[in-house]
């Protein structure tokens, strides 16, 4: 572990070196990170999550569902759901083709050849014939959305995934998910392509989808906020179950088999 | 009928008769097709549902007969009780497991109607220990597919838990109860008048 943590450290004067107050930070960021990734003990919640940040990540869930109330705005149609759907399609598919160069990145220090050629595909069927991104015209081709980020990339080289961590305005997330939103914003391709504004345009298109994908499941998302008991451990428990599930990680504990016989129903 | 007049054809079909034949004494291969039929009848009983174009109300009440019918009652609210579970009475139990049933048709049922128009299909079953994973793909209009996984007891031979992509049921259902435990105070007969209101 220690190996690998020396060869990020390595590899950051190089990624970021045209900022180096970025670079020390990020150096920073990695070596507190994932040296607090560290590997849960027996199960420290009801339902057996590591979360030993709780009482913080518990302010920073006041703070986004505060942000969420504002603006699901009570039943009104909100501006990103009155937007017309070839619109709404072309900001999601921009946006997913602005992230592939990236997806691609990952999933060759992944090991994972065939998808990211498959990916580097992708992205160049739809940054020509889609038109610069906005029509996706790579998955009915067979070449479907596949995405990835340096998350799963710590996953795939053997980190654990640490404490959990709910960020501002991002939300639910994991200690190794967090040191991998940091590397991944460090090490965007387009960003070594583009000149200094347009290259923000891929953070402009992210936000934009986000918004997007929160009104499509606004529903789903409105019954955890508005309508659990606790949506602060109801939204911990879904999202490390999503995620663990994507990244096809069984190994721990509650995400593993129930079994239908161990349990005394006497009198239910 | 060609195929099975022909000696060759014959001999095909004998064997797999007889492969079918040996499976159970094997593998209880006859409970993983039974497992299947079970989530192919609930799967076909919610969708009868989804497209009656019955009123909410109706529709959840007929998902309560549903899931009371396909699923294994007992251990779905001795799960979701968890450890306090074990401090209840009979009574607490009885009358939980009943609200409980409610709660989750209301609750699982309001996402169901969105389904209007939608397929789900059986994609496979896989034994693992003693239960039966019986994958699903729920096909909805103008989104992508997703997966539900409905878990089959082989002992019980009903449904006991649900993953939708992922995410288990059973886990996030026993998290919601003891979030409404907590804000009780661990008072089970007002977490169960709470539950009669929710979902």
């Amino acid at each position: 572990m220690y190996i690998k943590i020396g060869f990020f450290l390595m590899r950051i004067p190089r990624l970021t070196a045209r900022a180096p107050v970025l670079r020390a930070f990020a150096g920073v960021v990695l070596i507190t990170g994932l040296a607090g990734c560290a590997t849960p003990g027996p199960g420290e919640t009801r339902d057996g999550v590591f979360d030993p940040q709780e009482p913080a990540n518990r302010r920073v869930h006041a703070f986004n569902k505060r942000i969420y109330s504002r603006l699901s705005g009570d039943g009104e149609p909100g501006f990103v759901e009155s937007l017309p759907n070839p619109v709404k399609n072309g900001v999601v598919n921009f946006s997913d083709t602005v992230a592939l160069p990236q997806t691609v990145v990952n999933q060759l220090l992944q090991g994972r050849l065939l998808r990211a050629s498959r990916n580097t595909l992708r992205f160049s069927v739809n940054a020509t014939l889609g038109v610069a991104g906005l029509i996706d015209v790579a998955s009915p081709m067979g070449l479907p959305e596949d995405r990835s980020n340096f998350g799963e990339t710590l996953y795939v080289w053997g980190f654990p995934e640490g404490g959990y961590m709910e960020l501002p305005v991002l939300g639910p997330s994991t200690e190794r998910e967090t040191v991998g939103l940091f590397v991944d914003f460090f090490t965007d391709p387009f960003a070594y392509v583009l000149p200094s504004p347009q290259r923000y345009v891929r953070y402009g298109a992210r936000l934009g989808e986000l918004m997007i994908k929160r009104s499509d499941y606004g529903d789903a998302i409105d019954a955890v906020m508005e309508g659990s008991a606790d949506s602060y451990a109801q939204a911990r428990v879904i999202w490390l179950e999503k995620r663990r599930h994507e990244l096809g990680d069984d190994s721990i504990e509650g995400s593993g088999f129930i079994d239908p016989e161990a349990l005394d129903t006497e009198g239910f | 009928m060609g195929y099975f007049t022909s000696r060759r054809g014959f001999l095909a079909g004998a064997l797999s008769a007889g492969a079918l034949a040996g499976l159970p004494g094997v593998a209880g291969a006859a409970s993983a097709a039974q497992a299947e039929q079970l989530v192919q009848g609930l799967v076909g009983d919610v969708n009868t549902v989804i497209a009656s174009g019955a009123s909410e109300a109706a529709m959840i009440a007929e998902f309560e007969r549903i899931f009371v019918r396909y699923g294994d009652m007992p251990y779905i609210a001795a799960y979701v009780m968890g450890a306090d579970g074990r401090r209840a009475t009979g009574a607490q139990k009885k009358a939980f497991t009943a609200a409980f049933q409610g709660y989750a048709a209301r609750k699982y049922g309001k996402q169901f109607r969105k389904f209007i128009g939608s397929a789900i299909n059986v994609s496979g079953t896989q034994k693992v220990k003693n239960a039966y994973q019986v994958a699903t793909v729920a096909k909805l209009r103008g989104q992508s597919p997703f997966e539900v996984t409905f878990f089959v007891g082989e002992k019980s031979g009903r449904f006991y838990n649900m993953y939708v992509e992922g995410v288990n049921m059973l886990l996030t259902e026993r998290t919601e109860i003891g979030a409404m435990l907590d804000l009780r105070r661990g008072d089970i007969d007002a977490m169960i008048a709470d539950l009669r209101q929710a979902g």
